[in-house]
């Protein structure tokens, strides 16, 4: 038995607006699986980031494309971890792999994520890199030689016609790519949206909503990162690029929020059977989640922001300190947005019980697999392993495209 | 260059073959999962009379101690809900509890309408969503239609647990498994009846074939108006209620 869970299920019993049904009580998925996809969302989003360059031959943005990429890989390595660790039976998680049940949108998750890593992200970032790991190979010694030689799968060829495959494989990659992230994040919106039991998750928006927020988060993340790492490894940071992406960004939080608004208005319209209960549990236990941080600061706040750039352009196309502020602040605060929003579907779809007559509350842990440190040890591992992975294919001389400052070789930085 | 063609060909005929298309219809249940009662051998379904509950809670006592289902309120197989609806439309529900303090009297209240007990338990849908999400297959039903789960392949994701409408469910704080009502599967496979409706004073609780020609189960369909729990989801529940109530959810 665990005495632990029982205390903090006793502690939750007086919480208890209405009636629950008893089963209800232990809310079962926390916040590992708020975690889960939000990073499978950022994901998503860097990987269309990175598309645009290629498919949609958005120049500009050519500097955060292998930002981009390795970002998304770096978030997709932890992502099954966050999946694996809430199981109550960890160790038989390969038992989803060998004998998955079709009928189960969650046994998919398997293929969806073994298609997305290797037929797509790590062949498009191998292809990509490919030459430069030749190069690297060639000039390094010892260990490090051996590494880039086994990276680069053994290949020396840097003749044109090599270089000229890589490209044409490229295109093809990042075409099968888009639909590959659009499914990848899709396909988890329909976890939740596909549960008819939970009126708060079964809709046919949810898919959609998650694929416009993934990317909302996606660009919102890469460009901080830039913004963060170019200044700290001495280059000067393109605004060409920042602004451009700044532009896709502020049409995708429009999409995004129109979205969310047309889902808000059509319940509210519908007026069903539970939809006292969630308006109840949308004034209260997800108040300050939902509207305060997931709208007013992770929406509105930032589309205002950028709009004021826009509108009052020539004064900000002087200042391009004060335009650098106003991006940083509200893709900061976009990233809060959407961690709430996968707050408010993951955790709110569990506060009101199905019988529609009563809240419950959910009770975050601090220590342990379920508690605050795991959940922030999750967030932080994508950007270690990004760092490893900027230091074993640095893109620096990408990322300075048009720097003025800071022309260095690869390799030297961070 | 011909062996790639005919590979393709090949290929492009299996998939449009059986293989690939049975696993697409596969991912709608109704099309894969038989609902419909078998021919042959027991399909099994319950009985609830609604105003025979008289809400003295031994059905749980008696289920909790024949699953090993923990004793803590928070971990039920079978629970009894308390209904009062006042006048002015205001209801209030409560699960009870073995040992709760009696139920207060409410005929003289003369703002009470009506208060009556509930038994829940797990529907056995015939359409169970929880056997549709389990990505192991864990979850399952059985030929006698009644779902069960193997808590040696479980991984405890708890996604059926989510899926089903009915709290039925709950994960096991012992094995860290999901489990559930299974109808005493150990007892009706050797003829015994289900411990709740074993054990129930007032006979609220039925059970049985619901394929059998004379049973107090087909009785039971026979004398009432019946009622299932959140039709509207086609879930099909083999749990059937005679005299629900509307506010009953
Ligand atoms: S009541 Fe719930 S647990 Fe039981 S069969 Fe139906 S969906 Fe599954
Ligand atoms: S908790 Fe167990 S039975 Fe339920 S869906 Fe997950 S693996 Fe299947």
């Amino acid at each position: 038995m665990n005495p632990e869970l029982i205390r903090s299920l006793q502690e939750l019993l007086p919480q208890i607006q209405g009636y629950i049904y008893p089963n209800e009580i232990e809310i079962h998925w926390g916040l590992l699986i708020v975690v889960y996809p939000y990073i499978t969302g950022v994901v998503a989003g860097a990987f269309i980031l990175a598309s645009l360059v290629k498919v949609f031959n958005v120049k500009e943005v050519q500097p955060l494309y292998r930002l981009s990429l390795l970002t998304a890989l770096a978030y997709l390595l932890v992502a099954p971890m966050a999946l694996v660790s809430h199981l109550g039976h960890p160790e038989r998680f390969y038992e989803i792999l060998l004998t998955p049940q079709t009928s189960s949108a969650m046994a998919m998750f398997g293929f969806v994520y073994a298609w997305y890593l290797m037929a797509v992200l790590l062949l498009e970032i191998w292809f990509v890199h490919r030459t430069d790991m030749i190069d690297m190979a060639e000039r390094s010694k010892g260990a490090t030689r051996l590494l880039y030689r086994a990276l680069s799968l053994f290949s020396r060829d840097k003749g044109e016609r090599a270089v000229a495959f890589d490209h044409k494989a490229l295109k093809v990659i990042t075409i099968v790519g888009i639909p590959s992230a659009f499914l990848l994040h899709g396909y988890v919106g329909f976890i939740f949206g596909s549960i008819k039991a939970n009126p708060w998750w079964s809709s046919v928006l949810i898919p959609i909503v998650f694929l416009f927020s993934a990317i909302v988060s996606g660009i919102a993340l890469v460009v901080l990162l830039y913004m963060i790492i170019t200044p700290l490894t001495g280059g000067k940071i393109n605004m060409k690029c920042v602004d451009k992406s700044v532009d896709f960004l502020f049409y995708a939080v429009i999409v995004d929020f129109s979205l969310e608004m047309v889902d808000f208005i059509h319940r509210v319209y519908q007026s069903e059977e539970e939809i006292k209960i969630l308006s109840e549990m949308v004034m209260s236990k997800l108040f300050s989640s939902l509207i305060i941080i997931q709208v007013l600061l992770g929406m509105l706040i930032p589309l205002l922001l950028i709009s004021l750039t826009k509108i009052f352009k020539k004064r900000f196309s002087l200042n391009e300190d004060m335009r650098k502020m106003v991006y940083f602040i509200s893709v900061i605060l976009i990233q809060f947005g959407i961690f709430a929003t996968r707050w408010n579907v993951v955790i709110g779809g569990q506060l009101f019980s199905k019988s529609f007559r009563g809240l419950t509350t959910y009770k975050m842990g601090f220590g342990g697999i379920e508690g605050l440190l795991y959940a922030i040890f999750l967030l932080a591992l994508p950007i270690a392993i990004l760092f490893v992975l900027l230091k074993l294919l640095p893109p620096w001389k990408e990322l300075r495209e048009e720097g003025e400052v800071g022309t260095e070789a690869a390799g030297a930085g961070v | 260059m011909n062996g790639r063609r005919s590979f393709l060909r090949g290929f492009f005929a299996v998939l449009l073959s059986g293989g690939a298309i049975e696993g697409v219809l596969k991912l709608f249940p109704s099309k894969a999962h038989a609902k419909e009662a078998p021919r042959t051998g027991a399909w099994y379904g319950y009985g609830v009379s609604v105003d025979k509950c008289i809400g003295c809670a031994r059905c749980m006592d008696a289920c909790k101690n024949e699953n090993n289902v923990p004793k803590e309120p928070f971990f039920v197989r079978t629970w009894v809900e308390r209904y009062i609806i006042r006048k002015n439309g205001q209801t209030t529900v409560k699960a009870i509890a073995p040992g709760d303090e009696a139920t207060p009297e409410t005929v003289s209240d003369k703002r009470i309408l009506r208060s009556f007990f509930v038994p829940k338990l797990c529907n056995q849908c015939a359409n169970p969503p929880c056997v549709q999400v389990c990505p192991v297959g864990a979850t399952f039903q059985t030929e006698d239609g009644v779902v069960l789960v193997n808590e040696k392949t479980c991984i405890g994701c708890r996604y059926c647990i989510q899926a089903c409408p009915y709290g039925a469910r709950y994960l096991h704080p012992v094995s860290h498994t999901a489990d559930k009502c299974t109808f005493c599967y150990h007892r009706i496979s050797q003829g015994k009846l289900p411990a709740c409706v074993e054990v129930c004073p007032t006979q609220a609780r039925v059970f049985g074939d619901l394929n059998a020609a004379a049973s107090p189960m087909s009785r039971f369909l026979r004398m009432n108006k019946i009622h299932t729990l959140k039709p509207g989801l086609n879930t099909e529940p083999k749990a059937y209620y005679a005299n629900l109530d509307g506010e009953v959810r």
